[in-house]
């Protein structure tokens, strides 16, 4: 059996946007357009560039493009460097673009390894009161 | 590692009460404690604090072992699993960013 915090997962998030698959391109690969949905970055749509997403919380993930076919597909990795394994994550993001009568049906896949759950565990006493402080408000919209 | 079969929903349910968490927080920081031990500092009864604790053990978040006439309670804090998972994580994260997504496309129609 494999350890669960080496075991490779996937994410997929779906949705269907009443958008032409045009539209949706410019908004997944130009770079101010991108900053406006997602991070701010300097992405490239060229395959093997290296480019950087900087999140608001001042985390800075490494992507590199691994595929482009233009409103069909686009794939980069989603790299979250840490020497804490509490935090780091390997994963490629798949962003696949279907043409539908309405838009476009927009799927998202994430594939890879993600931060180290039993050293999640570990390293949680420290966290329990920041993590319990956030529950109240999270919960308060789960009824 | 202990994994419950409740979702993040039913969780958080449970741990929405200040005084269930402030025991199930006790019970990990300190490990495992008698129901009397953990009443005494609870600031309410014993018949509450059990209650309490009966959410708890039915959440999967604590286990019960019976010694003579004390129950002693300690914290499984692996069945926050489905809370820390990345992927149910990245999953949300995802979902908010396509919202922001959705936006930006309705202003680039202008």
């Amino acid at each position: 059996m494999t350890e669960p915090d080496t075991e490779k997962r996937t994410v997929v998030v779906e949705r269907e946007i009443a958008h032409p698959p045009e539209r949706l391109w410019r908004a997944l690969t130009q770079p101010h357009l991108i900053e406006e949905w997602l991070m701010k970055n300097d992405f490239a749509p060229t395959v093997g560039h290296r480019f950087k997403l900087t999140g608001e919380w001042g985390g800075v993930l490494d992507c590199e493009v691994l595929e482009i076919e233009p409103q069909r597909t686009l794939s980069y990795t989603w790299d979250f460097a840490s020497d804490d394994p509490a935090f780091a994550l390997e994963s490629v993001v798949t962003f696949t673009l279907t043409p539908t009568a309405s838009g476009t049906h927009l799927r998202m896949e994430q594939a890879g390894f993600g931060p180290s759950q039993k050293q999640a565990y570990g390293g949680a006493h420290a966290g329990w009161k920041a993590f319990f402080d956030k529950l109240e408000q999270v919960s308060a919209r789960i009824d | 590692m202990c994994v419950t079969p409740l979702g993040p929903d039913l969780l958080f349910k449970t741990l929405a009460d200040p005084t269930r968490r402030a025991l199930f927080e006790r019970l990990c920081r300190e490990g495992e404690q008698t129901v009397g031990a953990l009443t005494a500092r609870a600031g309410v009864s014993q018949p509450a604090v059990s209650k309490h604790l009966g959410v708890l053990r039915d959440a999967g978040l604590v286990s019960d072992r019976h010694a003579g006439r004390q129950t002693h309670y300690r914290a499984l804090p692996g069945a926050l699993a489905p809370l820390v998972d990345w992927t149910s994580q990245m999953a949300g994260f995802w979902e908010r960013r396509f919202d922001d997504l959705e936006d930006l496309l309705k202003r680039m129609d202008q």
